[in-house]
């Protein structure tokens, strides 16, 4: 016991600003939610068992026009393809913690991971108990902030028109912080590119999936120099 | 509520099974080996920036710069909200002051 109440000491300080963050963005998605005719009950079980901010908020868009679970599928699988990514880092850190590794494993978020994969807890401080509780507590901050938001919107009549608004800004926030911290933008330009291509081509109601198709094409065909720079860059370093 | 309670709890497993899937799917094919060097470890690393490109454009789909509002404040608040980033790389205040600015426009311009 007083093993994981150190590991719990230790997480904690290193959520705060998740804290912040997920009391913001999620209670923005219980007011939206709820402005969508989606009670606190629908709100806190999207947050509780798919805990992905962005696919939440693209959901809503599903929820409010004709009925598509295939689309909703491809999205979700599209805008959290980066946990791929997550993952891949951390298949040795989450190796030997046991039984809570599928919680960890679903548990893992953008803000989990940027603290499980760069803060090193004290010494005498279980890691896998610290990661445990970075995830539970990320978790329920954003299941709190949604459940918070869904009961204020049921309270108090907000006039939300355009704050769906908020969407759009966390992707251009996300383009932006990525745009400054990667050298090469080839990957987001293709993004860009292809989808206002298919947009125009497809219009608005059917250019998801020949985006998405487009995008990995040009991705896969793109994969060769980009392994080859990579070699040459190898090279120079050594 | 647009969708029945059913077809709301169907696209809430789609979004489940979709997440769950990005995140085990790592854990699953490199079970046995610590091989880094594969298709999917390159989509990985390069996906995350194509799709983050790809949602921009897809929240922007139904702008039309030919009725009004003519995408004034969708630009206005993009703007806005690019140059706060740069500046102060604080994706709350960034997220927050865009938001505001576009709703304040959506209500003048209308």
């Amino acid at each position: 016991m007083k093993e994981k109440t150190r590991a719990f000491k230790a997480a904690f300080p290193h959520t705060i600003p998740v804290f912040t963050g997920f009391a913001f963005l999620g209670t923005a998605y219980g007011i939206l939610m709820n402005s969508k005719g989606y009670g606190v009950g629908w709100t806190a079980l999207f947050s509780s068992i798919v805990l992905a901010g962005s696919a939440q908020y693209v959901a809503i868009n599903f929820l409010t026009s004709v009925f598509n679970p295939i689309y909703a599928l491809l999205m979700t699988l599209l805008i959290n393809a980066r946990h791929l990514f997550y993952g891949i880092s951390m298949l040795d850190r989450y190796k030997n913690t046991g039984r809570l590794k599928p919680y960890l494993i679903f548990g893992l978020c953008d803000e989990t991971f940027s603290i499980v994969c760069s803060v090193k807890p004290p010494k005498d401080v279980n890691r896998n108990w610290f990661m445990f509780f970075v995830t539970l507590l990320n978790h329920s901050y954003w299941v709190f902030g949604s459940v918070l938001g869904g009961l204020l919107g049921s309270m108090i009549s907000f006039n939300v028109e355009g704050l769906d608004f908020v969407l759009t800004a966390l992707f251009v926030v996300t383009f932006v912080g990525q745009w400054k911290t990667q050298k090469d933008h080839k990957p987001a330009i293709i993004g860009v590119l292809c989808s206002v291509v298919c947009l125009v081509i497809f219009g608005q109601s059917n250019f998801i999936i020949p985006s998405m198709i487009t995008i990995l094409a040009v991705l896969t065909m793109s994969r060769k120099g980009y392994m080859d720079n990579k070699e040459l860059a190898e090279e120079k370093v050594q | 509520m647009t969708l029945t309670p059913v077809q709301t709890f169907i696209i809430v497993c789609m979004l489940t099974i979709g997440t769950v899937t990005t995140r085990f799917l790592p854990f699953i094919i490199f079970r046995n080996s610590k091989s880094n060097n594969s298709y999917i470890n390159y989509l990985g690393r390069v996906l995350p920036y194509s799709a983050v490109g790809f949602l921009v454009v897809y929240c922007l789909k139904d702008v039309n710069f030919r009725v009004s509002t003519y995408g004034i404040p969708e630009t206005v608040a993009i703007i806005c909200i690019t140059a706060l980033h740069y500046w102060k790389e604080n994706a709350l205040l960034s997220i927050g002051v865009g938001t505001g600015i576009y709703m304040v426009l959506l209500r003048v311009m209308c």
